[in-house]
């Protein structure tokens, strides 16, 4: 069996972290990545990439918008 | 955050009319609804209709839930529809039906110059590592990243750009995302794969450790 190249490597990150890769897939992807530290460095770069998104704080709903639908709620069960 | 297991108590209290589990609804689900909603269309306002719309429509259709998926799901759903609907007036959206189309996924998500040709002892490997970025403790995102993570996201294709909100802005399951979406768990992952990989290239020249003397992208 081959070993994978970095480039390879690197389309596979995403699979690799969401569980989807064949068991024989998997132990190539775990070899490269314990012999190849820019391999290393791209994965973690990678996940940080993804936990860091879950990190930026969001707009909600304005106030005025939220007791506009708490009204219609109440009048749609009056 | 609501969990399905409580799924029941919520729809019942909805369909009762108790207005404290509306409002609480409204407050923990918003937030996420106007990030989804403002990947179908241009605008904070036209997303915050949207996300009304939703609301409404959740308002008087709560009897038609079934409970074949989540609350959450259905929700969604609602507003993925309602969202597209005026993504169509916007003309933003693309259907979802030609998802996965070869011009979608045109070739590798690095540049091929960032590794090693054919003529090379050691072909597909990197000419040069990734730069390292400052370590996560040491690196607090500050107003210009986000600012960059917005620019990066807006600048995504509209598939990529509603699954990567989904899963990593919202925290959904891939399950779920499927589900909302009418995707399969392959095209998911193609799409958040090009999406994260898009993303990561577009913040690595402001999350590289200044003490690395070679900036990522650069052979």
């Amino acid at each position: 069996m081959a070993d994978l190249t970095c480039q390879e490597f690197v389309e596979l990150v995403t699979d690799y972290l969401e569980g989807a890769l064949d068991e024989d897939t998997t132990t190539r992807f775990e070899q490269h990545l314990a012999s190849c530290p820019g391999c290393e460095t791209y994965l973690n770069q990678m996940k940080e990439t993804a936990s860091r998104l879950g990190e930026i704080p969001t707009e909600t709903l304005s106030e005025e918008m939220q007791s506009r639908l708490l009204a219609a709620f109440r009048d749609f069960h009056r | 955050m609501v969990t399905s297991s409580t799924d029941d108590a919520i729809v019942a209290g909805v369909r009762s009319g108790d207005e404290a589990v509306f409002a609480q609804l409204l407050n923990d689900w918003s937030r996420s609804m106007l990030l989804l909603a403002r990947t179908f269309v241009s605008t904070d306002a036209s997303a915050e209709e949207v996300v009304q719309d939703t609301w409404l429509a959740v308002i008087g259709g709560i009897d038609r839930f079934e409970g074949r998926s989540s609350l959450r799901t259905w929700v969604y759903r609602v507003l993925v529809n309602t969202a597209k609907k005026r993504g169509l007036r916007e003309s933003r959206t693309v259907p979802w039906s030609s998802l996965a189309t070869a011009d979608e996924f045109p070739g590798p998500t690095l540049e091929s110059a960032l590794f090693r040709d054919a003529t090379d002892r050691y072909p597909g490997h990197w000419r040069s590592f990734p730069a390292q970025w400052r370590s996560p403790e040491a690196m607090v995102l500050d107003g210009e990243v986000r600012t960059q993570v917005r620019t990066a996201i807006d600048a995504l294709p509209e598939r990529q750009r509603i699954v990567i909100t989904l899963r990593d802005m919202m925290g959904h399951s891939s399950d779920e995302v499927c589900e909302m979406l009418q995707v399969t768990g392959a095209n998911q992952r193609v799409l958040l794969h090009r999406a994260r990989a898009a993303v990561r290239t577009h913040l690595a020249p402001y999350l590289t450790d200044g003490s690395s003397a070679e900036a990522d992208g650069v052979a």
